[in-house]
């Protein structure tokens, strides 16, 4: 019984560090090919043995920890940003199950009733690794980074918070295989595409991506939170942001994507994992790589936003926003069974449009309040 | 400016990177397979040149050592015979040395030299282990002979290469 776990556990970790691997090279090839270059193509066929000349590189460089800094927690904090990041995943379900002999095996390692109190309570707990890199670096522009990753997770996780629960309303429950299964008949994203575009933009802060990477500012902080860090320390940050990168895409699917489930309207053909299950890791697979490549996208395009307006967006647009769209969607859902009429569920995507509407029309008002002077 | 202006200019920003990862093709050149073709005025690594005769053009006369900012060239010279040949006239560069650790790559030394024999060629690809690598001597500098039996030194008859500079035909030049 234990034993189907452990390999569970062993096989989700091992799919994450080498996606984290590939994922780097994912991104270093899209972003070359954005920027008009060809991007790692010498190591391996089309530069696929690239993670593995990194990983051999960063392994056995030598690490350096600067004198004067606090070294447990200077040693804890790589560790501390890495395993949250791992065990994010434990949650998630990756596809229905399937039979083993006699044996049902489920394709999720638990499958936690409160699974998405889990998530958001272990997401903000990788910030603690940050912060405590910034502080025990014992310099300023690494603690100027933690300082602002740790304001930014506190002001962009209530927005995550309330886009947790527009999927917890929607599917009336928070254990994420439910949630999932709620998702047969239609995405999420289609009810409250905007919710699915608040969580998207709010995940890109949570995982410290472009635009909104002010912890490690290059130009500012020289490289954050981890300016002081070198070799496999390194690493295990450049790995946690990787990682988080996946986890949060694989949740975004979960949540709004209809996770490692089909099109809607492919319910009841062949490709239906009802059908066959082994289509739910390979449908989870797209999806994340789908979104990974808008993340990758977006940071290629969009230049870095102002560590103020960061904060504003955060609190003045996005956590207003997330609040009219938990409201609306439980109206909207509410009112159809209260009165057992189906149109009311077609009011959820459109009142969600018309705010933000009214959120970027907030916006354009501030940007423009800003230019004149007048603040 | 109207209300979505912001969305559209940032919708236009991910169309024109979207654009460019589609369809444009990339600029990199795939260097130690594919490369790139040199400017004409390009100054890479130095060249000493021959006459069409096989003959060396440098004398030794140490004007591009004396030109040289970076104090990069060493020339030692010795005579020139008629029995051993290098180049016309009296003497002839007997060592050359440049140390390429030193050479900021000016081109001083193509100015000053008064017979046109160091020229800056178009080889960028130096690499070096070492400190004595770095120092590049003339057998490595030196031009090839156009045919094989050009070859210096070599025996010639006296009275015909007395000149040490060629007779220019037109002094503007």
């Amino acid at each position: 019984m234990w034993l189907e776990w452990v390999i569970k556990g062993f096989v989700l970790c091992f799919v994450l560090l080498t996606g984290f691997a590939y994922l780097t090279l994912y991104e270093r090839r899209a972003l070359a090919r954005m920027q008009v270059r060809v991007g790692p193509n010498r190591a391996g066929y089309q530069g696929l043995l690239q993670p593995i000349a990194d990983a051999v590189k960063l392994i056995f460089k030598e690490e350096l920890t600067p004198a004067r800094v606090y070294k447990v927690v200077f040693i804890l904090a790589p560790v501390l940003t890495v395993v949250p990041s791992l065990i994010l995943a434990a949650v998630i379900p990756l596809g229905t199950s399937f039979m083993l002999g006699d044996r049902e095996i489920t394709l999720y390692v638990a499958n936690l009733n409160v699974g998405i109190l889990y998530i958001a309570s272990i997401a903000s707990i990788a910030v603690y690794g940050i912060v405590l890199a910034g502080w025990s670096s014992n310099n300023k522009y690494a603690m100027l980074g933690g300082i602002r990753s740790s304001a930014q997770m506190i002001s962009y996780e209530l927005s995550l918070g309330l886009c947790f629960a527009i999927a917890i309303i929607m599917s009336n429950s928070m254990n994420l295989n439910e949630i999932v299964f709620a998702q047969r008949d239609m995405w999420f994203a289609v009810m409250q595409p905007v919710g699915a575009l608040v969580f998207m933009i709010v995940t890109l802060a949570e995982v410290n991506r472009a635009p909104f990477d002010m912890p490690e500012a290059e130009q500012e902080l020289t490289a954050g939170y981890h300016a002081e860090y070198s070799g496999m320390k390194f690493a295990l940050f450049f790995m946690a942001e990787y990682q988080k990168m996946i986890v949060i895409c694989m949740i975004a699917a979960t949540l709004f994507f209809g996770g490692y489930r089909e099109f809607w309207f492919l319910k009841d053909t062949f490709l239906s994992v009802d059908q066959n299950w082994f289509l739910g890791p390979i449908y989870l697979l797209l999806k994340v790589i789908v979104l990974l490549f808008f993340m990758i996208w977006i940071r290629a395009t969009w230049p870095r936003i102002r560590y103020d307006r960061l904060m504003a967006f955060g609190w003045k647009i996005l956590l207003p926003l997330s609040l009219v769209l938990v409201f609306v969607t439980a109206t909207g859902i509410l009112l159809a069974q209260e009165l057992n009429n189906q149109l009311y569920y077609y009011s959820i995507p459109v009142l969600s449009i018309i705010s933000a509407i009214v959120a970027v029309a907030f916006i354009y008002r501030d940007l423009r309040r800003k230019s004149n002077g007048r603040i | 400016m109207g209300v979505f202006d912001p969305v559209i200019e940032l919708t236009r920003g991910l169309g024109e990177t979207l654009r460019s990862f589609l369809f444009e093709r990339t600029v990199t050149y795939q260097y130690p397979e594919v490369k790139r073709e040199v400017r004409p005025r390009f100054r890479g690594r130095h060249v000493l040149k021959r006459y069409e005769n096989g003959l060396e053009k440098c004398i030794g006369c140490s004007l591009c050592a004396a030109a040289c900012p970076a104090d990069a060239i060493f020339v030692e010279a010795s005579e020139n015979t008629d029995e051993k040949r290098f180049s016309p006239g009296e003497r002839y560069a007997s060592t050359y040395e440049i140390n390429m650790l030193r050479c900021i790559y000016c081109g001083f030394c193509e100015d000053a030299c008064p017979t046109e024999a160091i020229v800056l060629g178009d080889n960028y690809e130096l690499s070096f282990t070492d400190r004595r690598q770095a120092i590049y001597t003339k057998d490595s500098l030196l031009e090839p002979v156009p045919a094989s039996e050009m070859l210096t030194p070599r025996k010639v008859d006296s009275g015909v290469f007395t000149r040490s500079v060629p007779e220019m035909k037109d002094p503007t030049d």
